[in-house]
């Protein structure tokens, strides 16, 4: 029966190509692809008529439910303090945010949210070691000039971390690029080459790479497929995750 | 007074200013009980001019305390109606010097908040100081005077909130030697601190701060008119050792941005230099001019004892010279606010006592704003500062 399965992408590639392939499109066909784009044209339909402008990230309620109560958070890039403030109000954290942008840190004020305006990319240089329980990194990293020195600074003042960055491995920016040859603009990734944000473009697998290579641990993780977050399917997901949430850990 | 040629934007009829003020004063502690100062003096008694705005609350929850910088008042807003009666001309044309923040909807607003300042210990607004006239003696004290720091000037401060039966502070916010102020208070009296708000101000001055601060003394104190500080109504006084001070003082207290932007190498009503060593420049006639308006409205003596109060101040001491176990005192919501080209309190010096909070597992906000001001400018960015202070003011204690 095994036979019937339509033939994988990889299948005509040479042997040495083949060996640095994603394990992700071992058993991956064309097929597959033309359902994942067939199911992401109806999500996208659905997405129109019903989007929330809660300003509240898919990652929020998964750092909500995984932090423990009264723990001590550092949340790096905080933007307006969305996610801190839910931490505050239900987990009673003790929380302090930095954000390098002057608005959304007099929102922050606004709202009560203790807050720093720091660049990130100078580094947590004054916080000590081990200074906080948690240090929350949400779509920030591949802002960053120096991500993995931000990276290595995260885990010396924190104990964890929870990190989340856009997988540019997904299957739609794959497409754009070797389809359509141009840089990916999703709903995600709403930039253009000239004026995205994103400088540091990395997938699950590179960073998975730099963890091992670092002695970071992922412990956990999910993965933001279609509008559905599910726990992380590392084999998986560095093709169908736009997005991941990973809690990392000192090895 | 109605001939006033009001240079503010908020003259005293405007419906955001506090109107006419009026200077109150109180004598606080006494010959038998005396304030007895850090450095070892006492005091006794002490007159302290205070001024007040907006009403204070029945239950007193809603006070704001400014704390002045080095060369101000306790006239922090409005406009004073015995300016000339007390000698004060340059209050005539000018509200308090920080009216542009305080005020009926303005950011600490006086329609919800009771206003306080006072004048620091050893200044020349009313508050005792070296020329006042020391009890014992019947003469001025001059340089009899004890040293004042910044720790006794809020103990002051203290005794006059607790004369005017306000026990708890809803927020207490200063700029430069005003902000050293507002930290003492939360590091002295961290129960009865909520808030805090320190602007352009450094847990210590730097090296380089001692260095302006020593060779503004050595002007006015190798002056001829000096007199040993005894030159109350003997001679013309130190007043071009003072005049020179100030100028000083005051290219500290912008930037080269903000010098080059000002003046320039412009010639002063002139196309070509004279080639003398008469006023050339644009910014020599400045500085001419900032100093001797200073020198009419400022005692040197005053000059002298305060920045030494700011030499030595140094928050860390509350925590044994370590800055970090010093903030753990610290109870207060705190706010610190740095200016991106303040060279006399640098962004990284102000955002270490933010740093010091963090690390104690307090948390903190900090700013920086990008203004080319200098130290100046947390008395002139007033529409960033502003938009601060009201967000700080309007959170709610939720820790």
């Amino acid at each position: 029966m095994m036979d019937q399965r339509p033939a994988c992408i990889l299948s005509q590639l040479p042997a040495d190509l083949l060996a640095k392939a994603d394990d992700a499109l071992a058993d991956f066909a064309c097929a597959d692809l033309v359902q994942l784009v067939e199911n992401e044209r109806l999500a996208a339909r659905q997405r129109r008529t019903r989007r929330p402008g809660t300003g509240q990230r898919w990652q929020d309620r998964l750092i909500v439910d995984a932090i423990p109560p009264n723990a001590t958070v550092l949340d790096l890039g905080c933007g307006c303090g969305t996610l801190l403030g839910r931490l505050i109000r239900e987990k009673s954290v003790r929380g302090q945010g930095v954000e390098i942008d002057f608005e959304a840190v007099v929102v922050c004020m606004e709202n009560g949210i203790p807050v720093f305006q720091a660049d990130l990319d100078h580094g947590l240089a004054g916080f000590p070691d081990g200074a906080v329980d948690v240090v929350i990194l949400e779509e920030t990293l591949q802002t960053l000039h120096h991500p993995t020195d931000v990276l290595t600074e995260v885990l010396r003042v924190g104990r964890e971390a929870w990190i989340s960055f856009p997988n540019f491995a997904c299957w739609k920016v794959r497409l754009s690029l070797s389809l359509e040859g141009r840089m990916p603009v999703t709903e995600e990734l709403p930039y253009h080459w000239y004026n995205t944000p994103n400088i540091h473009l990395l997938t699950l697998r590179d960073f998975r790479t730099w963890a091992s290579e670092s002695g970071v641990r992922i412990a956990e993780g999910y993965a933001l497929v279609g509008d559905e977050s599910r726990p992380l399917h590392l084999e998986q997901d560095n093709l169908l995750a736009e997005e991941v949430l990973l809690r990392i850990v000192p090895e | 007074m109605l001939t006033r040629d009001f240079e503010s934007n908020t003259p005293p009829h405007s419906p955001t200013s506090v109107g006419w003020t009026k200077g109150q004063s109180v004598e606080l502690f006494s010959a038998e009980q005396p304030f007895v100062l850090e450095a070892g003096g006492v005091l006794g008694p002490v007159t302290v001019e205070f001024e007040t705005y907006g009403e204070l609350s029945p239950e007193a929850d809603n006070v704001v305390l400014i704390t002045h910088p080095l060369s101000a008042d306790a006239h922090v807003a409005g406009w004073d109606t015995e300016a000339t009666q007390r000698g004060w001309d340059f209050r005539y044309r000018k509200p308090g010097w920080w009216d542009t923040v305080i005020g009926p909807g303005k950011a600490i607003d006086t329609r919800r908040f009771f206003v306080v300042c006072s004048n620091v210990l050893g200044s020349c607004y009313g508050t005792t100081g070296p020329a006042s006239i020391n009890p014992q003696t019947g003469k001025a004290y001059g340089l009899s005077f004890p040293i004042v720091t910044v720790g006794d000037w809020v103990r002051v401060q203290a005794a006059l909130l607790d004369y005017l039966g306000i026990q708890k502070l809803y927020a207490v916010a200063g700029g430069s030697l005003g902000g050293q102020q507002a930290l003492e208070w939360a590091l002295a009296f961290p129960e009865r601190v909520e808030r805090c708000i320190v602007l352009a101000a450094s847990p210590r001055l730097s090296a380089t701060g001692l260095g302006f601060n020593a060779v503004g003394r050595h002007t006015i104190m190798t002056d001829p008119g000096f007199l040993g500080g005894n030159y109350y109504g003997a001679g013309p006084g130190p007043g071009n050792g003072l005049a020179a001070a100030r100028m000083l003082a005051h290219i500290t207290y912008l930037s080269d941005e903000a010098m080059h932007a000002k003046f320039g190498r412009r010639l002063r009503g002139k196309s070509k230099p004279d080639f003398s060593f008469d006023v050339e420049y644009e910014v020599e006639s400045y500085l001419n001019y900032q100093g001797q308006t200073f020198v009419r409205r400022f005692d040197a003596n005053s000059y002298l004892y305060i920045t030494r109060a700011m030499d030595y101040y140094d928050a860390a001491e509350w925590g044994g010279g370590d800055l970090v176990k010093a903030c753990s005192r610290i109870q207060a919501k705190m706010l610190f606010v740095s200016f991106s080209s303040d060279w006399l309190y640098p962004p990284e010096q102000v955002r270490s006592l933010a740093l010091a909070l963090a690390a104690c597992g307090q948390p903190a906000s900090y700013l920086d704003i990008d203004s080319r001001y200098g130290h100046d400018a947390f008395l002139v960015e007033t529409e960033q500062v502003s938009r601060i202070l009201r967000a700080f003011l309007n959170q709610e204690i939720a820790r």
